[in-house]
């Protein structure tokens, strides 16, 4: 019992950081109905913009508040150049353009901060939290924020005409613009939105995977699993299902004697794939009607 | 999700040949393709060494995006994963030839009937989901199989994280060429086997129907074709290309390691065939090109900047050519053709 619930903590620790990574990845499929390959990039790069303000001496949430800010103007920066002049072109265009996106931040990352593992301050400390060794102060920290940001996430959706005004884009861009939202702005608005979650995830997740410039892969097919199994409508879908990923792969670890260790992440992936067989659209997600 | 359906349809409105093609067209063709295979047939025999390895890759990359693209350009279901399939291909070689002494042109076959019945396999699963959790599905494959090759389990069987040694197949003593010069004849004569062999299912009943469900599933459905059944065959059948492609890579690089057929690999053939041309069997070759020359030439302006370079490269291309080699091509002899009639 001990074991299980060490188990499940640390499977929730970890999963908190897929789901800050999964929350991400709906923000964008909610703006713009794509996954975005070179989410995990954009939230690595912002990290390393963090680490270089921070090692100028400029105090932690200084910093914080900065990169978020920073990160949203880039993410909206990126869509206005580089997105907005393809929004016509197929998806597989697309596809490509995330792709060397992908390749051009993470080149650019080894390039000015070099491809050395640097360590990352953590706000919170890292001292045990209730006393035991369940969960350290950054995991809860993590944890916290995650949910506060979920918070205020369905708070804007719900409960502004923003919100409201975006969602409406996402989902029918042409009804949209019929009733005056201006559909271009709220896809960069999403894009900026799903920038500086990303940045607040790659602050959060440096400090305990280290910062490199690959960093976020791993993290990021986790955040997508998560993303899509809890449905990739639904933001709090998302969070719980990052959530469940990180569970699954730690108790597939300690449990499943043989395979387990090694292929704790096939196995992860295998529960997804189970999953999306049973409800296609993931646990929380709507299924999309269409006329034909 | 209507929005990738569109697409396609849009897309397909964009790649689909004329329907009545002028006689003249057809025989231009015919040139076009004796010639290029002339050309295929001298190289090897001008350049040396590594550059006949690299064309030898290239058509090897070519029938591994051939492969998706018979999924994903005729048929309209998206892999993210199609390096698994690959990587599966050139172990079955890899094992077959180092373990049980098979000779490699046995292997080829083995590695395709492998293939067919796991990627029909895969199929089946990916029949109830679309688009983007199709592609979740494959990349999860993607992902899942160099832990696989590693596992300890396995380790008698796929030598673990070492990977195979795989011996090159030597010349036959008669054509006094070395083995890298015939390793490329082999190639090449599997290649324009297999490029034939897709080039009239394409034309078939059996690939009309497969490009009808592309179109529109539904209305496929309602003309009675068997949707689930195309789309698993379709599956398999590109499954069995990328394979083989796979046993030929094994061939070529002489090794099989886990470490060859990360989710990297499966994202250069997604990029091959886009840049190439979605739906078109020369644009594969094209992206084979690509995928296999453009990132050396990125590493060779700026080591460092590497990813960077080919990071702009790709973009350019797509903002430049938004259909692919194979659209732009077409663009291009449109409006030749109509400059000439003026």
């Amino acid at each position: 019992m001990e074991l299980l619930l060490q188990q499940v903590m640390a499977g929730l620790a970890n999963g908190a950081i897929y789901a800050g990574m999964a929350l991400s990845v709906v923000m964008i499929f909610l703006a713009i109905d794509h996954l975005n390959f070179a989410q995990g990039e954009m939230a690595t790069f912002s990290a390393y913009v963090a680490w270089q303000l921070i090692d100028w001496g400029i105090p932690y949430w200084v910093a914080f508040v900065a990169v978020v800010i920073l990160s949203f103007a880039g993410g909206v920066a990126i869509e206005r150049v580089l997105f907005k002049p393809l929004h016509k072109a197929t998806i597989f265009s697309q596809l490509v353009a995330f792709i060397a996106l992908f390749s051009i931040l993470n080149s650019a990352d080894g390039y000015i901060w070099d491809y050395t593992i640097k360590t990352f301050p953590t706000p919170f400390g890292t001292r045990p939290l209730f006393g035991s060794d369940l969960i350290d102060a950054h995991e809860a920290g993590m944890i916290v924020v995650t949910a506060v940001l979920l918070g205020f996430l369905y708070l804007f959706f719900r409960g502004t005409r923003l919100g409201l005004a975006m969602r409406a884009a996402a989902h029918n861009p042409e009804s949209a613009r019929l009733v005056g939202i201006r559909v271009g702005w709220m896809t960069a608005l999403g894009w900026g939105i799903a920038a500086a979650i990303g940045g607040i995830a790659g602050m959060l997740i440096a400090p305990v995977v280290f910062l490199d410039p690959n960093m976020m892969f791993g993290v990021l097919l986790y955040g997508f699993a998560g993303a899509v199994m809890g449905g990739l409508t639904s933001p709090g879908g998302a969070v719980l299902g990052g959530f469940a990923v990180g569970v699954i792969e730690n108790l597939a670890g300690t449990y499943i004697p043989y395979v387990g260790r090694d292929l704790k992440l096939t196995i992860a992936l295998l529960v997804i794939v189970a999953v999306l067989m049973i409800r296609p659209a993931g646990v929380f997600g709507r299924s999309s009607v269409s006329r034909v | 999700m209507t929005a990738p359906q569109q697409d396609t349809a849009a897309l397909t409105a964009a790649v689909a040949a004329p329907a009545t093609r002028p006689a003249t067209r057809v025989a231009t063709r015919h040139w076009v393709l004796a010639g290029t295979v002339l050309v295929a047939m001298v190289l090897p025999l001008i350049f040396q060494g590594f550059v006949v390895f690299q064309l030898t890759q290239v058509m090897i990359y070519g029938l591994a995006i051939l492969g998706l693209n018979l999924l994903t350009g005729f048929n309209g279901q998206f892999s993210v994963g199609h390096g698994a399939f690959y990587g599966l291909g050139a172990y079955v070689t890899a094992i077959l030839m180092q373990r049980y002494g098979l000779p490699y042109y046995w292997t080829l076959p083995c590695s395709a009937v492998v293939c067919f019945i796991v990627g029909f396999l895969f199929g089946l699963p990916a029949l109830r989901l679309q688009g983007l959790y199709l592609a979740l599905v494959t990349f999860a494959a993607a992902v899942a199989l160099p832990q696989l090759l590693k596992f300890h389990g396995f380790e008698g069987w796929t030598g673990g994280v070492q990977g195979i040694v795989v011996d090159q197949p030597d010349a036959p003593a008669f054509l006094h060429i070395d083995a890298d010069q015939w390793l490329y004849y082999f190639t090449l004569a599997v290649v324009l086997l297999m490029f034939a062999g897709a080039a009239n299912l394409v034309k078939s009943r059996t690939g009309r129907a497969m490009m009808a469900i592309r179109d529109h599933e539904i209305a496929a459905a309602a003309m009675g074709i068997n949707a689930p059944l195309y789309k698993t065959l379709t599956f398999g059948l590109s499954a069995l290309y990328t394979g083989v492609a796979g046993s030929l890579g094994a061939l070529a690089v002489q090794f099989v390691a886990p470490d060859s057929f990360s989710l990297f690999l499966s994202i250069n053939f997604l990029v091959g065939l886009i840049l190439g041309g979605i739906g078109s069997l020369p644009g594969c070759l094209f992206g084979g090109l690509f995928v296999l020359y453009v990132p050396n030439i990125a590493a060779e302006v700026s080591r460092g900047l590497a990813g960077l370079i080919y990071g702009v490269i790709m973009l350019l291309v797509i903002f430049v050519m938004p259909s692919g080699a194979a659209g732009f091509a077409r663009l291009a002899v449109a409006y030749l053709s109509r400059s000439r009639h003026r």
